[in-house]
């Protein structure tokens, strides 16, 4: 792996996955899609700390370990969010995020 | 050798970047929740080629399982999610790619291709390289990073408590809601009984009916 695949090659996939997920998190009306494009975000991310991991100190656990606590902190941020669509649905009757613009003046 | 695992990451690359991006573009968003499912595998696949296996297997468990889960019991407990007829997209979305692409082709993609990483050589072919696995993993959780572990554990169930209190409705103040089951019944006996006639409000007492018949 680490000869045959460069470090800035999986950098790159991480990056592309993260602009993607960016779209999805800034684009959908739907605020479950939303959460989805973050997710994405999460994944890019830990796709780096594994391949720094791997690539310059394979020997020691602390990327791993930092990766096992976002997938730890992004489960909670899920678990949470969801809560939050479910009551705005419960709330506002839709989940689409412009039609919630009570604050507009 | 190498050649096979260069074919391996480019088909495990593409099938991540072909499942995101179907993830942000499809219109039914349970379709899109499945084209997640199938992202987070890809990079679970990926985490195994970089030889971290115990982050592939918890990959495999903690989003596949539960997370798509949860997005899944979450689009089924909201209404309004085949899309059909209904935008998915924001009406600024043409500047919200403009700005993802650009920060990928002018920021991102040339500073990680120009940077000089220094990595350190691999070893020789043959003399196998030490690599943390779950052993070394499960010594750190109970030593160097207890704290952060049970920091984490309280965070779990904070987050859990908050959930309930969040989603949490008193049953007297619940209404009547369709589940997606019982809404595409209704739509099949509606087109059975009159498949020219234009949807009647239902009698049921929901609040969107009307709003989302005009829509559609």
């Amino acid at each position: 792996m680490l000869n045959a695949v460069p470090l800035p090659a999986v950098l790159t996939l991480a990056a592309a996955l993260f602009c993607i997920g960016l779209f999805g998190a800034l684009s959908r009306r739907n605020l479950i899609g939303v959460l989805m494009g973050v997710e994405l975000m999460l994944n890019a991310v830990n796709i780096n700390l594994v391949a720094f991991w791997r690539y310059f100190e394979a020997r020691y656990i602390t990327g791993q370990t930092f990766a096992i606590f976002i997938i730890a902190v992004a489960a909670a941020e899920a678990a949470v969010g969801l809560a939050m669509v479910i009551a705005v649905y419960r709330h506002y009757v839709t989940v689409q995020a412009d039609e919630i613009d009570r604050l507009r003046g | 050798m190498e050649v096979v695992v260069q074919i391996t990451f480019g088909v495990i690359a593409v099938f991540i970047l072909v499942a995101a991006a179907m993830v942000v573009s499809v219109r039914n968003v349970i379709h899109a929740a499945l084209w997640l499912i199938a992202c987070f595998f890809g990079v679970g696949a990926l985490y195994m080629l970089l030889e971290a296996e115990f982050l592939a297997v918890v990959q495999v468990l903690i989003y596949v399982g539960a997370v798509s889960v949860l997005i899944l019991f979450a689009i089924m407990l909201t209404r309004q999610i085949t899309g059909e007829g209904v935008r998915q997209l924001t009406n600024r979305w043409p500047v919200v790619l403009a700005i993802a692409t650009l920060l990928f082709a002018t920021v991102l993609a040339p500073t990680l291709i120009n940077q000089q990483w220094n990595v350190p050589p691999a070893p020789p072919l043959g003399t196998p390289e030490p690599i943390a696995g779950p052993a070394e993993l499960g010594r750190g959780f109970v030593n160097e990073f207890l704290i952060q572990f049970q920091v984490v554990g309280v965070l779990l169930t904070v987050a859990l408590i908050g959930a309930i209190v969040i989603a949490y409705e008193e049953r007297a103040r619940r209404r009547k809601v369709l589940t997606l089951a019982e809404e595409l019944e209704l739509k099949r006996l509606r087109e059975q009984t009159s498949p020219t006639v234009p949807a009647p409000v239902e009698a049921e007492p929901v609040v969107q009916e009307s709003r989302s018949a005009s829509e559609r």
